[in-house]
C-alpha cells in the first residue's frame, strides 16, 4: 500500500488534546433543556450566541444581500463567478472600517493591506507559511489556544516555543520570560522568526497592557523579528481598559517608516464578534507589501464564499447597525461574565479579572488533590464525566501552573449557565465535605500519631535515663 | 527574514496564463463599453446555463433566506455550523449527484467525502497527506497550469512531467508513463502518485475504460497513489460518456487486488459545470480511511462557508432541477463547441477532437514561423495585443509539443463569440496575405536576380 505523508501519521494536528476529546465527550451527551437535562453542558466552545437577535432582524430588514441582488438587480452572475483572490472590494471596505470602529477608530486601515482568508485558522496557517518554515520557531506566550499547535506548526513544519507567564503578575508577558524563551529556542537550534500574542488572550479574556504592547515592539526590534497580533476577539472587550491594537502603539510611537512597522501583522475575523464561525471569514492584515503579495496567492486555498462576502459587505457597511450591535454586544457580553463569575464566587471558585473575550479563566487550584498536572486531569475527567460540564483544563492551553481552567459563557441560555454553575456549586460542596473528611481523619492521625511519638520518646528518655545511671 | 515559500516563486504565477490575465483585466472586451477590447478566452468557465440556476433561486427565496421549508429561520444554527465534517444533508446531495454524473454506474458514500474551499484546496490537502517534501507527483503533459502552485508550493513536493504527444492524441501510453517513472528515479524523487484530470484540462477529452485501468494497474504495480480531478466531469457533452475512476476500478480483475480503493482518490468541485467558483466548492473522495481522517482536520484551513452549503444542499437535493440542469447544460455546451471548432476551421485552423470540457485544443502549428517555444510566445502575445484574444499557449501548460493553445468557448455570449472568430480570421488572412506578399516579393526579387545574372552572362559572351 502506498504509502502516506508524515503529516497524516504524525499527531501534530494536537487532535489528541484534551481540549478536543471533551468536545467528543460532550458530543456523546449532549445537554438539552428538554430532551436531555441531564446531558453535558458544553463549556469548552468559545462561541458568541448572545447576539443573534439583532442579526436576524437586520437579515429580516434587508433581504436583497441574501438574495444576490443590489438595488433591486440580480447579480448572481456576477456573484457566482467571483473568485478574485483581491477579495470583494465592497467587502473588504466594510470590514476595514469594522476593524476601525472596534478600536475606537484610533487607528485605520487600508483595503490594500488586507488579504481575506476562510477564517483565522487558515489566516493564522498562511501567515506562518510566509513567515516561517522547518527548522523555524515562533514564541507564544501560555496559556494559549490548543488550535494554535495544528494551526502553526502541523503543514507549515515551524515549532513553538512558549513563554511562560505565570499566576504571580496575572499571566502577563515580562522581558525575562520573552528573553528566556528566545533562548531556550537557541538552544533547541531553531530560528526564532517571530512572537505570536492573542490580543485580548485566549484563554485569559484580558487585553494587554500598553506595557505589554511596548515590551513586544521592542523586543521584536531589538531581535528584528515578527510580531503577529492574533486580534480575533477584539470586538468582545465588554469593559475597561478599552482595547489597545498593537497598530496603535506603533502609531503612537510615530513607528510608520521604521523597519518594524512592516514586521508586525494582524489577524481578525468575524467568528468570535459577529459569532459568525459557521461563515469562514478571516483576514490578515500586514504592512509588508511582500507577506500580503504571497498571503493573496496563498488565499486561493481558502477563498471566503462570493455569497457571504456579499451578505457581509451589506451589513457591515450598514453604519446604524454596526454601532449599535458593537454597543449591545458588549453589554450583554459584560453582563453574562458577571453572572459566570458570581455564579463561580458562589461556589468559592474566582477568576483571573477579565474585561474581554466570551470566557473566564478559572482558579481551581484549591480544588486538586495535589499540586499537579495529574491532579488537574483527575479534577477535569470528575468535572466532565460526573459534574457533566465541558470546560477545558489549563494543560490542554500549554499553562505552566495546575488547576486553571477555561470557562466559557456567551453559548448558551442564562438558564443553562444557572444550572451550570448550580451543578458546580454541589460538586464543591461536595468535594468539600470529602476534603473536610478526609481533613478531619487527617488531623485524627497527626494527632494519634503524636501522641504515640510522645510517648514514645517519653519512653526512650525514660531508657535513657535508665541507661545512664 | 520572510519563508522562502513567501520570497519564490513556485507559486508559478510568473507564468503566461496568469500575464495574459493580467494584459486582459488592463483592457477588457465589453460589447458597448470596450468593442475594441481584449476577449477573454484563457478562463474555463461556464457562463452557459446561470439562467437555469437563477430561476430555480427564484422559485426558492426562502432558502436564500436562511430560512428552512417551515418559513423559519436557520440563520442560528448556520452561523455556528463550522463541523469540518461537513452538512450532512450537503454531503448526502453531492454524492449522488457525482453518481448521476457518471450515469449512476457507481455509489459513493458520503462519509468518504471531505469537503474543501474549491478544488484548489482540495488538491493540495491531497497532496499534503499523500507525499512528503522532497516527494514526486507524475502528472501528464500538457495539464492545468495551476497545478504548479497547487501541487508543489506549500507542499515541497515535485512535479515530474509525464510526456503526452500529438502524435497520440495526446493520450497517455504506458511506455511514457514508465519513462516518467524513470527519470523521477534518476532525479532521486520517491513517487508518491499520479495525477490525472479526467476529462482533461485543456484536451477536453474523456479517458477510456482501457487508458483508466492502465493507469491503475501501474499504480498498483508501483505501489503508489492514483488521483483523478474529475472537476470537469459535468461537462461532458458528447460521446463517449464519463466513466469515473471508481468505475474502473469496480473491474473484478483488479478488485483481486483488495487495497486497490485505498490508492485511489476523486477530487471534484462545483466551479465547473454549476459554473459556481465563487462558492469555493470542492472536495476530496477516498476510501482510505487515513486520508480521509487526515484531509478532513486539513479542511479546517478552507472550509465551505455554511451559508453555501445550506444553499445548494437544497439546489442539489431537487432531483428535477439537476437532470433538467445537467441535460440543457451538456447541450449547450455541445452546440457552443462545434461553433468554435466550425468557426476555427474556416480560418484554417484544426482542434484536437474532443467530447468534455469548457475549452478547444487548438492547433496553430502551422501559423508558427518556427517550431519552436519563442515562435509560440511570439504568436501567442501577436493574438493577445493585436488580435485582442486572450487565449492560453501551450508551453504554460508544460505542452511538450509548441503551437498548441487552449480556447475557451463558455465564458462568453454567442456574439462576443462570434466576433473572436471574425478577429482570428482576420488575423489568419492578413498574415496569410503578408505572407503571400513577402513570398511574391521575395520570388520577385529572385528572379530579377537571375534576370540580370542571364543578362551580364550574354554582355560578357558578346564582349569576347
Amino acid at each position: 500500500m502506498g504509502l502516506l505523508s508524515r503529516k497524516v501519521t504524525c499527531n501534530s494536528h494536537g487532535q489528541d488534546s484534551s481540549y478536543f476529546l471533551g468536545w467528543q465527550e460532550y458530543e456523546k451527551n449532549p445537554y438539552d433543556e428538554v430532551k436531555n437535562p441531564k446531558g453535558i453542558i458544553q463549556m469548552g466552545l468559545a462561541e458568541n450566541q448572545l447576539c443573534f437577535d439583532l442579526l436576524e432582524s437586520w437579515l429580516a430588514k434587508n433581504p436583497d444581500a441574501v438574495s444576490f441582488k443590489r438595488e433591486e438587480q440580480s447579480i448572481f452572475k456576477e456573484l457566482a463567478l467571483f473568485q478574485d483572490y483581491h477579495g470583494l472590494p465592497a467587502f473588504k471596505k466594510a470590514l476595514v472600517d469594522f476593524m476601525a470602529e472596534i478600536r475606537g477608530n484610533q487607528v485605520s486601515f487600508d483595503t490594500d493591506h488586507l488579504v481575506l482568508t476562510a477564517g483565522a485558522t487558515s489566516a493564522n496557517e498562511t501567515l506562518m507559511f510566509c513567515l516561517a518554515e522547518k527548522g523555524d520557531a515562533i514564541l507564544l506566550p501560555t496559556p494559549y489556544y490548543p488550535g494554535f499547535d495544528r494551526d502553526l506548526k502541523w503543514r507549515t513544519g515551524a515549532e513553538i516555543v512558549p513563554i511562560q507567564c505565570s499566576s504571580s503578575n496575572g499571566f502577563q508577558i515580562t522581558e525575562s520570560a520573552l528573553e528566556a524563551a528566545y533562548q531556550e529556542a537557541q538552544r533547541k537550534n531553531l530560528r526564532v522568526k517571530g512572537v505570536l500574542v492573542t490580543n485580548p488572550s485566549n484563554p485569559l479574556g484580558t487585553t494587554m497592557s500598553r506595557n505589554e504592547l511596548d515590551l513586544l515592539v521592542n523586543f521584536v526590534t531589538d531581535k528584528e523579528i515578527h510580531l503577529i497580533s492574533d486580534e480575533i476577539y477584539s470586538g468582545t472587550v465588554f469593559s475597561s481598559p478599552a482595547f489597545v491594537s498593537i497598530m496603535e502603539v506603533l502609531k503612537d510611537r510615530k513607528l510608520e517608516n521604521t523597519q518594524v512597522w512592516e514586521r508586525v501583522h494582524v489577524v481578525y475575523s468575524l467568528s468570535k464578534d459577529l459569532g459568525l464561525p459557521g461563515f469562514r471569514v478571516g483576514a490578515i492584515y500586514s504592512n509588508d507589501p511582500i507577506v500580503v503579495a504571497a498571503a493573496t496567492k496563498m488565499s486561493s486555498f481558502g477563498l471566503v464564499s462570493s455569497q457571504t462576502q456579499y451578505l457581509l459587505s451589506a451589513m457591515l457597511s450598514d453604519k446604524k447597525f454596526t454601532k449599535e450591535y458593537i454597543s449591545k454586544n458588549h453589554k450583554r457580553l459584560q453582563k453574562r461574565q458577571n453572572k459566570l463569575v458570581s455564579g463561580l464566587e458562589k461556589a468559592g471558585i474566582s477568576c483571573l479579572e477579565s474585561n474581554a473575550g466570551l470566557f473566564c479563566w478559572v482558579d481551581m487550584r484549591h480544588l486538586l488533590s495535589s499540586n499537579t498536572f495529574e491532579a488537574e486531569m483527575e479534577l477535569w475527567k470528575r468535572i466532565v464525566y460526573d459534574v457533566k460540564l465541558n470546560i477545558s483544563p489549563g494543560s490542554s492551553c500549554h499553562c505552566t501552573e495546575p488547576g486553571w481552567f477555561r470557562v466559557c459563557f456567551a453559548n448558551m441560555s442564562e438558564d443553562t449557565l444557572k444550572l451550570a454553575m448550580q451543578r458546580l456549586k454541589s460538586f464543591v460542596s461536595s468535594i468539600t465535605i470529602d476534603n473536610q473528611t478526609h481533613q478531619d481523619l487527617k488531623n485524627m492521625r497527626k494527632k494519634n500519631r503524636t501522641k504515640w511519638v510522645f510517648r514514645l520518646s517519653f519512653q526512650s528518655f525514660h531508657d535513657r535515663e535508665q541507661g545512664e545511671r | 527574514m520572510l519563508s522562502s515559500k513567501a520570497s519564490s516563486n513556485c507559486h508559478g504565477q510568473d507564468s503566461l496564463y496568469f500575464l495574459g490575465w493580467q494584459v486582459y483585466e488592463k483592457n477588457p472586451f465589453h460589447e458597448v463599453e470596450n468593442p475594441t477590447g481584449i476577449i477573454q478566452m484563457g478562463l474555463a468557465e461556464n457562463q452557459l446555463s446561470f439562467d437555469l440556476v437563477e430561476s430555480w433561486l427564484r422559485k426558492n427565496p426562502d432558502v436564500m433566506g436562511l430560512k428552512n421549508k417551515d418559513g423559519e429561520s436557520v440563520f442560528r444554527d448556520l452561523a455556528l455550523f463550522q463541523d469540518y465534517h461537513g452538512m450532512p444533508a450537503f454531503k448526502n446531495e453531492l454524492v449522488e449527484y457525482m453518481a448521476k454524473i457518471g450515469g449512476n454506474k457507481v455509489k459513493f458514500d458520503p462519509n468518504n467525502l471531505v469537503l474543501a474551499a474549491g478544488a484548489t484546496s482540495a488538491n493540495e490537502t491531497l497532496i499534503f497527506c499523500l507525499a512528503d517534501p522532497g516527494d514526486a507527483i507524475l502528472l501528464p503533459t500538457p495539464s492545468y497550469a495551476g497545478f504548479d502552485r497547487d501541487l508543489k508550493w506549500r507542499t515541497g513536493v515535485e512535479i515530474v512531467p509525464i510526456h503526452c504527444s500529438s502524435s497520440n492524441g495526446f493520450r497517455i501510453s504506458m511506455f511514457a508513463l514508465e519513462e516518467a517513472y524513470e527519470r523521477a528515479q534518476k532525479l532521486d524523487f520517491k513517487v508518491k502518485g499520479v495525477l490525472i484530470t479526467n476529462p482533461s484540462n485543456p484536451l477536453g477529452t474523456t479517458m477510456t475504460t482501457d487508458e483508466l485501468q492502465s493507469l491503475i494497474t501501474f499504480a498498483i504495480d508501483k505501489d503508489i497513489h492514483l488521483i483523478s480531478d474529475e472537476v470537469f466531469s459535468g461537462t461532458v457533452f458528447d460521446s463517449p460518456s464519463f466513466i469515473s475512476i471508481m468505475e474502473a476500478a469496480m473491474d473484478s480483475n483488479l478488485k483481486r487486488n483488495t487495497d486497490v480503493l485505498s490508492r485511489i482518490h476523486i477530487v471534484y468541485s462545483l466551479s465547473k459545470d454549476l459554473g459556481l467558483p465563487g462558492f469555493r466548492v470542492g472536495m476530496i473522495y477516498s476510501n482510505n480511511q487515513t486520508v480521509m481522517s487526515a484531509a478532513t482536520k486539513m479542511s479546517s484551513f478552507g472550509l465551505v462557508s455554511s451559508q453555501t452549503q445550506y444553499l445548494l444542499s437544497y439546489m442539489l437535493a431537487n432531483k428535477k432541477f439537476t437532470s433538467n440542469y445537467m441535460k440543457r447544460n451538456q447541450k449547450r455546451l455541445k452546440k457552443r463547441k462545434e461553433m468554435l471548432v466550425s468557426g476555427l476551421k474556416k480560418s484554417g485552423i484544426n482542434c484536437l477532437k474532443s467530447n468534455a470540457g469548457l475549452f478547444c485544443w487548438v492547433d496553430m502549428r502551422h501559423l508558427l514561423c518556427s517550431n519552436t517555444f519563442e515562435a509560440e510566445t511570439d504568436l501567442w502575445k501577436k493574438i493577445l495585443c493585436e488580435v485582442g484574444l486572450n487565449i492560453s499557449p501551450g508551453s504554460s501548460f508544460h505542452c511538450s509539443q509548441p503551437g498548441w493553445f487552449r480556447v475557451c468557448f463558455a465564458n462568453m455570449n454567442q456574439s462576443t463569440l462570434q466576433v473572436a472568430l471574425r478577429r482570428i480570421k482576420d488575423f489568419v488572412e492578413r498574415s496569410s496575405f503578408n505572407y503571400q506578399q513577402i513570398m511574391a516579393s521575395l520570388s520577385r526579387k529572385l528572379i530579377s536576380n537571375w534576370v540580370r545574372k542571364l543578362s551580364s552572362a550574354d554582355r560578357e559572351e558578346q564582349e569576347r
